[in-house]
């Protein structure tokens, strides 16, 4: 390797062919005086193709290019948790550091602190058989979260010696009979999901505090969903507050091509935000990725890549890991700008023809597995989708919806009304309910799945009449089909609606989601007796007491007192018929 | 570099020139090309390989010939930039155009610019005050934030974007912002009208103007909005300043890319423009924002005009990816006589909820802007029912609604183009109309606010 002489022949934007250096796929190689780093996407005989993860303005034909033999990989170890990394997982406080505010080029940093120490706990004893994924320690590595420390999956033997203490990742902590010194850094080639023993069907939903998500398309653990919709229909948003609530041990959040500005909000944010399910900041779980729209496309190409290899480590350890990728779409159009640069033959849309099953490949490395270790361990996987105009028949969309079992469809128009979540009731769906209802019924209530089916259909039926309306107007209805509009109304305003930034109404337990939906149908069951025993509908709809069900959700302790509300409200309906 | 001449060109196409036989060519160098006539153009090379060498001709390769002659200058494309650039006015490649002396630089700044560390960002809370009640209250405009217009020809956007630039302030502040101010083959009318607009407030002395006019060469507007934006980093994070930077037209930038592209017979996206627009125009969007540890911002107005009203068109639509919101103005608003004609309901700030409320703008205006937005949303929804069944078969509330919205648009949304409303105004307003829609359907209003803020029913 060593005495190959690589020199660059052309440079075109992120793309430079190099010549004499016979290098192989996929491996990293640093080009020209700067070093840039790059990796080899296509060989044409003697010509190597690099996609540069920099800016390649003023390189020169003729620069050296140099094989490193690896290819495009992660350090993994402690040190990973309430980091912010670029697409190739270089810190980017470190970068701050080295090279100030702008990003300039040629600056290589380790993904972990090579310098900290951690204490490890040694978990395994001399003379044990430790395999492939078998845990030998253990590090505090958060408030919350303990770092299991793993066999590399190439290695197995005997214990020869391991020692507990304060380490670096890099100091050997344990022997093995045969000689191999294992460190606490483990790497790995991003492009190559981490093994484990095998898949299971999700049965535990990913719950995440969001009424419409929970309630109505819910998503299991180990399971993938796509969010495609158009801009300003709340994407990053639903994404964020996902990160925020759901109830999985890690998150890894990716920033694929979005901006800046949001990007320093989520940094900004996270610190200061507490944790509902533990109680202690969020930052302690979470590892983010961010990629500007701005920074090298091909680092964006990387970023997805980077972060799901995070969260497959992170689910060998036995957690239960869930990663935003935000926004697939930019991943995609990184593809498809390399490939034109390539001058592949396009597909679709002058995306690459491998761009579906390159979706279906990251798609897949979601799932509930039984880790090496015996553990069991997922990685739940929610893409958001770009798609141009808002227009779901596009390619990426499309190859998502192949793919994915859960669809929460969001939607301009509701966007437009101010509804959010903006997730379309009628287009979305999820294939998981099979699969929980039983999880639903034995944890939160022996009908869950029934109120689900009776609130999803009355909205159905609201869909139906809405038309008719459309064209004759609402007064024109006999009263029991106004009533459904009233109802269908409390579900879209009072259940259906979250306000994301609300301090109470951000985060919304099953219990309560299961109660608020309740309540919804018994407004519906006493309307319906007291319209029968004479009341007036417009006396019914307007009882004080509906409203104040409604408003107090927004309040602290709501939980315990809905049922009380609930009781006040059938007391007025029913007295609302007696005054006639 | 050696400063040798290559008389290689073998391919002329568009505004690419192909030569081959040179010494090695940095990607991104800059390039003289002398025509056997004797006149000078500028080029930027595009693609380097030992063999063959694109460059891309920023004045046109009319008048270019095999013979003319092709220097490499061994450096990036780079802006002499200084403080003595406020006042000025150049041209799409950074030549004085006012006639004026040439700029003495400080200093020399590459104009494809680095991303900023997101890490190193810090986040937009300012607001600032426009004056227009449209944006204040429903598309708060942020300090640091990139915030398009989305118009279409023969809308008033031109308008718009000089009241906002004449009026914008933060709240109780008299401290005024720099405009850099960019024009990419907009027409000589629409440059005087700006120019002029300038002139007589006085504003011109406080801005910096780069200029690419309709029969400038196209190519040279894919350089001009970078010249603009890295006078206003150097004047932002060199020197402090707080930055508004105006472009336009967008769409004629996008085009000159998409003519580009085609030229290097490149495979195109969507409706012909390359694959890569994303990815330039956000090279141009994200440069906007504020930086920890430095006191000047960036703050981006560009205007887009689209093409045929078509908010899905490839230009508006990635753009909208990238940009923090959008402001769009409405050709039937427009038709009604309104101005300014902002559609409000397409219109997004994505920042505003980070700067709006009581240690800002005021307590209730979250609430109030809800409010108004979504009865207004409700009312415009209401007009085509109306047209069918005729106002009597509405309800009560929906009678409400429906007469809220037409003074939404007279009241609220109408002002003229040198009333510059303070935010308390605009909400007071707000609140003056709310009164036409009983409380009881104010649902979106907290009931604090209107027990201190309603007209009527306050206590």
């Amino acid at each position: 390797m060593s005495d190959e002489k690589g020199v660059i022949y052309r440079i075109s934007g992120p793309v430079v062919t190099a010549t004499g250096i016979r290098s192989r796929m996929y491996e990293v190689v640093r080009v020209g005086h700067e070093g840039l780093m790059g990796e080899v996407i296509e060989l044409h005989g003697d010509k190597s193709v690099i996609q540069v993860y920099e800016d390649t303005s003023g390189i020169r034909p003729g620069e050296p290019v140099v094989r490193t033999g690896q290819t495009l990989s992660v350090q993994l170890g402690p040190g990973l948790l309430t980091q912010i990394y670029d697409g190739i997982q270089r810190p980017l406080p470190v970068l701050e550091k080295t090279m100030g505010t702008f990003i300039e080029r040629g600056v290589d940093a380790d993904g972990l602190d090579l310098e900290k120490e951690w204490d490890f706990e040694a978990t395994v004893a001399v003379g044990d058989e430790v395999a492939p994924g078998t845990v030998i320690g253990t590090v505090q590595e958060t408030e919350t979260i303990v770092h299991k420390v793993m066999l590399p999956p190439n290695h197995s033997g005997k214990v020869a010696s391991i020692e507990s203490g304060s380490f670096n990742v890099t100091q050997t902590v344990c022997t093995l009979e045969d000689g191999t010194e294992i460190q606490m850094m483990q790497k790995w080639p991003v492009r190559t999901p981490r093994p484990y023993q095998q898949k299971y069907a999700p049965d535990t939903p990913l719950v995440t505090g969001m009424r419409i998500l929970d309630f109505l398309f819910p998503l299991a653990k180990g399971g993938a969903a796509g969010i495609p919709g158009p801009f300003g229909s709340g994407k990053t948003v639903t994404q964020q507050s996902l990160a925020k609530y759901s109830d999985a041990q890690i998150v890894v959040y990716i920033g694929c091509g979005e901006r800046g500005n949001e990007m320093t909000e989520v940094l900004d944010e996270f610190p200061h935000l507490i944790d509902p399910n533990t109680g202690k900041p969020l930052m302690n779980r979470t590892v983010m990725i961010a990629n500007t729209s701005n920074m090298p496309v091909a680092a964006r190409e990387a970023s997805v890549y980077t972060g799901i290899t995070i969260a497959e480590y992170f689910r060998d350890m036995g957690y239960d890991v869930a990663l935003m990728a935000d926004s697939t779409s930019r991943w995609a159009e990184a593809m498809r700008e390399i490939s034109s640069r390539l001058e592949e033959m396009p597909g679709e849309e002058g995306y690459p023809a491998y761009l579906s099953s390159r979706l279906a490949e990251f798609y897949e490395r979601a799932g509930r597995v039984e880790t090496l270790e015996g553990e069991d361990g997922s990685v739940t996987v929610i893409g958001a989708v770009s798609p141009p105009g808002g227009d779901i028949s596009e390619p990426v969309s499309q190859g998502t919806l192949r793919i994915v079992k859960v669809f929460w469809g969001l939607d301009a128009g509701l966007a437009r009304q101010r509804h959010f979540p903006a997730i379309n009731w009628l287009s979305s769906y999820s294939l998981y309910p099979q699969s929980l209802d039983q999880w639903f019924r034995d944890n939160i209530a022996s009908d869950f799945p029934e109120i689900r089916t009776e609130i999803s259909s009355l909205l159905q039926v609201e869909a139906e009449l809405q038309e008719i309306v459309q064209l004759v107007g609402s007064d024109a209805l006999p009263v029991d089909q106004q009533l459904t509009l009233e109802v269908a109304r409390m579900i879209r305003e009072f259940f259906l609606q979250q306000n994301g930034f609300h301090e109470v109404d951000a985060y919304t337990g099953l219990e309560q989601q299961y109660k608020m939906a309740k309540a919804i149908l018994t407004f519906q069951d006493s309307a319906k007796k007291s319209l029968a025993a004479g009341g007036q509908l417009e006396d019914v709809v307007n009882v004080p007491a509906r409203t104040n069900l409604m408003r107090d959700r927004l309040e602290k302790g709501y939980l315990d007192r809905i049922d009380g509300l609930v009781d006040e409200m059938n007391k007025q309906i029913a007295a609302a018929a007696e005054e006639k | 570099m050696s400063g040798k001449e290559y008389r290689t060109i073998t391919d002329v196409k568009g505004p690419l020139v192909f030569l081959e036989k040179t010494e090695p060519v940095a990607y991104g160098e800059i390039v003289q090309l002398r025509l056997t006539d004797g006149s000078m153009k500028n080029g930027q090379v595009l693609d380097t390989s030992d063999d063959m060498v694109v460059v891309q001709v920023f004045e046109g390769t009319a008048g270019v010939d095999l013979g003319t002659g092709v220097k490499f200058m061994g450096d990036v494309f780079k802006l002499p930039v200084s403080k003595d650039l406020i006042g000025r006015i150049l041209d799409g490649a950074g030549r004085p155009r006012d006639g004026g002396p040439a700029i003495v630089a400080e200093g020399e700044a590459d104009i494809i610019g680095a991303a900023i560390n997101p890490y190193s960002r810090q986040s937009p809370h300012d607001f600032i005050q426009t004056g227009i009640s449209a944006i204040d209250c429903c598309t708060t405009l942020v300090r640091g934030q990139k915030l398009p217009i989305f118009s279409a020809s023969g809308l008033p956007h031109n308008d718009i974007a000089l009241q906002i630039a004449r009026q914008a302030k933060l709240k109780d502040s008299d401290e005024e912002f720099i405009v850099v101010f960019c024009a990419m083959g907009i027409t000589a009318e629409e440059y005087n009208f700006f120019r002029s607009d300038l002139e007589r407030t006085g504003a011109l002395e406080n801005a910096v103007l780069f200029v690419n006019l309709a029969d400038d060469p196209a190519v040279e507007r894919l350089i001009t909005p970078r010249l603009a934006l890295t006078a206003a980093e150097y004047l932002a994070f060199e020197h402090d300043y707080h930055v508004l930077v105006v472009y336009t037209d967008v769409t004629n930038y996008c085009d000159a890319l998409r003519q580009i592209g085609a030229a290097r017979e490149e495979v195109p996206g969507r409706r012909g423009y390359p694959g890569y627009m994303y990815t330039d125009l956000a090279m141009l969007y994200e440069r906007a924002g504020l930086v920890k540890g430095k006191k000047g911002s960036i703050t981006q107005f560009p205007i887009l005009t689209m093409p045929g009203d078509d908010i899905t068109h490839p230009i508006p639509d990635l753009s909208g990816y990238i940009t923090e919101g959008q402001i769009v103005i409405s050709r039937e608003l427009h038709g009604s006589g309104i101005y300014p004609p902002i559609n409000v309901l397409p219109s997004l700030s994505r920042l505003m909820g980070g700067c709006i409320g009581e240690k800002t703008t005021r307590d209730d205006h979250k609430s109030v802007s809800d409010q108004m937005y979504a009865a207004y949303a409700q009312g415009r929804e209401l007009r085509g029912l109306v047209a069918i069944v005729g106002e009597d078969a509405l309800n009560e509330r929906d009678k409400q609604l429906l007469d809220f919205s037409g003074l939404f648009e007279d009241k609220f949304l109408r002002q003229s183009r040198d009333e510059d409303r303070s935010i308390d105004e605009t909400l007071d307003l707000c609140w003056d109309l709310m009164q036409n829609i009983s409380t009881k359907y104010l649902v979106r209003l907290d009931q604090k606010y209107i027990d201190k803020y309603h007209p009527t029913e306050k206590k």
